[in-house]
C-alpha cells in the first residue's frame, strides 16, 4: 500500500506542486490582496451584482480581513467556488481564506487539513416546499424526489433525517446551486433542501417565490463560518480575531459611522479593541489600527447582518440565535485583552 | 596531449557512445522530475497535516445516491455500503452511458452519413442541418438543453403520459418501464441463451468456408434466429419459466408525496440518465455521420459504376462494395469518437446523473477529502475503459483493413 501511494504521490505531484508556501500573512501583502474564496452566487452571503460587485456577510468578512492586514477593505479578489472545489481549492493554496457558508464539522476540521476561525452564521438545514402539495410538517415527505448540492453536509443530513424517521426518498444531487434551483422549478423535485438561509436566498430566485413555502423542521446544526489552512497560526488568528472584532464592536455599540470618534472613548475596552491601548495588533503581526480599519470600513457584525440576510432585505432572515448571547442569542466573541 | 584530445573527441563523436548518452540523459532527467514531483508532493501534504492512504475504501457511506442501474447492481445502502461500493456504481452508471451511446450513436451516425449522400433532397439536406447544427452547438449546452428544455416540460411527479400501450409511462420523475425479475434458474437459460450464440458463431463460419469452395453457404438468416429461439426457449421452458415482470404503478390517492409512481414497481429510467444518452449520442452522431460520409465518399467512383455495370443495384453495391472499403478509413477516427463519447460523459455531473466523477470524485471526495487518491483512481479508471475500447477497435481495424495479396 506504501508503494502505491509514493505511485499516485507522483502522479498527482504536479497538483501540489504550484503550492509551497511560507506564512500566508507575508504572502498576502506581498501579492498585495487577500484570495477569498465565495460561493456563486448565494444572495446575502455572497453574491455578484451586475457589475461584478460581490456583497454580503461572507463577503464582509473578507474586506474585514483585507482592512485589517491592508487598512483598506477593497484589497480583496474574489474566486467563485463550488461546494465540492471549496476544500481543494484552499488546501492548493489558490485562495487564502474560504468565506463561503461553509459547515463546521469534526471530518472537515480533522481530516481535511483545515481549521474554521469561528462561527458567522448559525444556521439549520430546512426544507423547501410548493405551497399548493399542502404539506405542513416533514414529517409527510415519505417517498419524495428531493433535489441538493452535491458534496455538501445537507446529503448527509438529509439521509439521516429520513432514516431516522423509517421513510423513503430519492435525492437527486447537482453540482451548481442555479441547476438545483431550476431543477425544483420545473418539478423535478417535490423538495428542495438545504440550510434555511440558503432556502431564503434562494426562494427569491424562483419563478414565484410566493409559491412556496419552508417547512418548521431545522434537522441539523449548521454553524457557517470562515476556514483557513492548518499551520500557519497566526493567519489563522487573522481571520478569528477579524470576526470577533465585529462581534465584539457590536457588543459595545461601535458602529462604522462613530469607530474613529470613540477610539478615544473612556472605555478602556473599547480602547483596546480601536487600537488605542495596548499592542493587540502587532501581536497579531498587524498595525495597532487594524480593528478600527474594520470596524470604520465594513462595519460592525449587526451592520452587515442587517445590509445583507436581516429583515429589511429580501431574504428577511430575523436575527434568532444570530443575536449577540447579551439579547437571547448564542453571538459571544471572547474578549480583547 | 593531442593522443588524449583525439581519443575524446572520437570518443564524443561515436554515434553508440551519443546514442546511449543520450538515453542516459533522458531517463535520469525523467527520474529526477518523477521523484521530485513525488518529494514534493509528500513534503506538501505533511505540512498541512494531511496524509496518503486508501483506508476510506472501507469507510460506509452516508448519502443517498439516486436510483440508477448501479444502485440496483450493486445493492446500494445508505451506511451499510462502503466507497469502494460508491466507485464501482460509479463505474457502472458511466460504462452504461458509455456502452448505450456508442451504440445509438453508431446507429444514428451511419444512418445519417449515409443519409447526406443521397440523392433524395429531403433526406440530404435534414441530414446537412442535423450535422451542422450538432457538431456547432457546445455539448454542456446540448445537455442543459434536453434536460431542462425538453425533460423539464414534462407532466409533473403526480401525473403521467402513458408510453407503450400503457405497459409504460413518463413523467418529470423518469421513465417507468416493466422490470425483469429473475427466479431461480434464469442462470441456466442465459447459458443455454450462450451456447446458442457460440454455436451461431460457429455455424457462421462454417457456412462462411462453405462459401468460399462452393460459392453456396447456409441461409444464415433463417437459421441463427432459429437456433438461438430454440435452444433458450427450450431451456425457459424446462426451468419453467424463471423470469416474472413486475409493471410501473400508479397512485392518484394516499399521501401526496405517495401519489405518481411507485419506487417499488416496475423500473425507472431517471431523466437525468435519459438526458445525458440524449445528449452524448445526439451529439457524438454528428461527428460519426461526417467521418462515414467522408469515408464512403473517399472510395473511388469507378468502383460503384463498375458495380453498377455488373448488375447490382444501388442497395447492394452500398452494402457488398463501398462500405467494405470505406471501413477501413471510417474505424480509426470512429474510435477517437467513442473515446471522446466515453470521457464527455463525466459532463454528466451537471445534470445529477451519478457517474463515477459525480459521485466518486464530487460528493464521495468532499466526504473524505481524499484527493490526490481518489483523482487518480478515476483517471486510472478512464484511461483503462479508453485503453480497452481502442484495444477493441484496432483489433477490429486489423480485421477490415485492406489485405495486401
Amino acid at each position: 500500500m506504501k508503494k502505491l501511494s509514493f505511485l499516485v504521490a507522483g502522479v498527482a505531484g504536479v497538483l501540489a506542486a504550484s503550492a509551497v508556501q511560507a506564512g500566508t500573512l507575508d504572502d498576502v501583502k506581498a501579492k498585495g490582496f487577500v484570495q477569498c474564496g465565495v460561493s456563486q452566487g448565494l444572495p446575502g452571503f455572497s453574491n455578484a451584482d451586475d457589475a461584478g460587485n460581490w456583497t454580503g456577510i461572507d463577503v464582509d468578512l473578507c474586506r474585514g480581513v483585507a482592512a485589517a492586514v491592508f487598512g483598506d477593505a477593497s484589497k480583496v479578489k474574489y474566486t467563485p467556488l463550488s461546494s465540492k472545489q471549496r476544500f481543494t481549492a484552499l488546501s492548493s493554496g489558490e485562495i487564502d481564506v474560504l468565506s463561503r457558508n461553509t459547515t463546521w464539522t469534526m471530518t472537515r476540521d480533522t481530516q481535511l487539513g483545515l481549521n474554521f476561525a469561528g462561527v458567522n452564521y448559525y444556521d439549520g438545514q430546512g426544507f423547501l416546499v410548493p405551497t399548493k402539495l399542502g404539506v405542513k410538517s416533514a414529517l409527510e415527505m415519505d417517498g419524495a424526489n428531493v433535489c441538493s448540492q452535491t458534496g455538501t453536509t445537507t446529503e448527509l443530513n438529509v439521509t439521516d433525517f429520513f432514516r431516522e424517521n423509517g421513510m423513503k426518498f430519492n435525492l437527486v444531487a447537482f453540482e451548481e446551486a442555479d441547476a438545483v434551483v431550476a431543477a425544483y422549478d420545473s418539478g423535478r423535485c417535490d423538495v428542495y433542501t438545504t440550510d434555511r438561509s440558503g432556502l431564503a436566498a434562494q426562494r427569491t430566485k424562483l419563478a414565484n417565490p410566493d409559491a412556496h413555502m419552508v417547512l418548521p423542521e431545522i434537522i441539523s446544526k449548521e454553524p457557517l463560518g470562515p476556514v483557513v489552512r492548518q499551520g500557519d497560526d497566526q493567519w489563522f488568528n487573522i481571520v478569528r480575531w477579524t470576526l470577533n472584532a465585529m462581534i465584539n464592536a457590536e457588543e459595545m455599540g461601535v458602529t462604522s459611522a462613530n469607530a474613529k470618534s470613540m477610539a478615544n472613548d473612556n472605555n478602556p475596552s473599547i480602547k483596546r479593541l480601536l487600537g488605542t491601548e495596548g499592542t493587540f495588533g502587532a501581536e497579531l503581526g498587524l498595525s495597532n489600527d487594524w480593528a478600527l480599519n474594520i470596524i470604520s470600513q465594513v462595519g460592525n457584525y449587526a451592520e452587515s447582518y442587517e445590509a445583507h440576510v436581516g429583515p429589511n432585505t429580501p431574504l428577511k432572515l430575523g436575527r434568532g440565535v444570530n443575536a449577540l448571547w447579551s439579547q437571547g442569542g448564542i453571538l459571544y466573541a471572547p474578549p480583547v485583552r | 596531449m593531442s593522443i588524449n584530445s583525439n581519443n575524446l573527441s572520437a570518443f564524443i563523436n561515436d554515434s553508440r557512445v551519443r546514442n546511449i548518452g543520450f538515453q542516459v540523459l533522458i531517463i535520469s532527467a525523467l527520474v529526477f522530475s518523477v521523484w521530485w514531483l513525488m518529494d514534493n508532493t509528500l513534503t506538501n501534504l505533511e505540512n498541512r497535516g494531511k496524509s496518503l492512504g486508501f483506508g476510506f475504501l472501507v469507510q460506509t457511506a452516508g448519502f443517498e445516491i439516486s436510483d440508477t442501474l448501479g444502485t440496483w447492481l450493486f445493492d446500494y445502502e445508505v451506511g451499510v455500503s462502503s466507497y469502494t461500493d460508491i466507485f464501482f456504481i460509479g463505474i457502472t452508471n458511466t460504462l452504461l452511458i458509455a456502452v448505450l451511446g456508442i451504440i445509438l450513436a453508431s446507429i444514428i451516425g451511419f444512418t445519417v452519413g449515409i443519409m447526406r449522400l443521397s440523392n433524395n433532397f429531403i433526406l440530404k439536406y435534414f441530414a446537412t442541418v442535423y450535422v451542422e447544427v450538432i457538431r456547432n452547438v457546445p455539448l454542456l449546452l446540448q445537455l442543459f438543453f434536453w434536460y431542462f428544455a425538453v425533460l423539464g416540460v414534462l407532466p409533473d411527479a403526480r401525473s403521467q403520459l402513458q408510453v407503450f400501450g400503457g405497459l409504460g409511462g413518463l413523467n418529470i420523475t423518469g421513465l417507468y418501464l416493466p422490470a425483469p425479475v429473475f427466479q431461480t434458474g434464469f442462470g441456466l437459460v442465459f447459458l443455454a441463451f450462450s451456447v446458442s450464440v457460440i454455436a451461431s458463431i460457429i455455424v457462421a463460419h462454417i457456412s462462411k468456408k462453405k462459401q468460399d469452395e462452393t460459392g453456396q453457404g447456409f441461409k444464415l438468416v433463417l437459421i441463427i434466429p432459429a437456433l438461438i429461439i430454440s435452444v433458450t426457449g427450450i431451456a425457459y421452458v424446462i426451468m419453467g419459466g424463471p423470469l416474472d415482470w413486475t409493471f410501473p404503478e400508479f397512485k392518484n390517492t394516499g399521501p401526496i408525496f405517495k401519489r405518481g409512481f411507485q419506487s417499488d414497481a416496475g423500473m425507472v429510467l431517471v431523466p437525468e440518465m435519459l438526458a445525458v444518452l440524449l445528449a452524448l449520442t445526439l451529439y457524438t452522431a454528428g461527428f460519426i455521420a461526417e467521418i462515414v460520409r467522408a469515408g464512403i465518399v473517399a472510395v473511388s467512383r469507378g468502383q460503384t459504376e463498375a458495380s453498377y455495370s455488373v448488375g447490382l443495384r444501388p442497395g447492394v453495391t452500398l452494402r457488398l462494395i463501398v462500405i467494405p472499403q470505406a471501413m477501413r478509413i471510417i474505424i480509426p477516427p470512429l474510435t477517437s469518437q467513442y473515446l471522446n463519447l466515453t470521457k464527455n460523459s463525466s459532463l454528466a455531473v451537471a445534470i445529477a446523473y451519478p457517474e463515477l466523477v459525480s459521485i466518486f470524485a464530487g460528493t464521495a471526495l468532499n466526504q473524505v477529502g481524499k484527493e490526490i487518491e481518489m483523482i487518480f483512481m478515476v483517471m486510472s479508471t478512464y484511461l483503462v475503459i479508453s485503453l480497452i475500447t481502442s484495444f477493441f477497435m484496432n483489433w477490429f481495424n486489423a480485421r477490415v483493413k485492406i489485405v495486401e495479396r
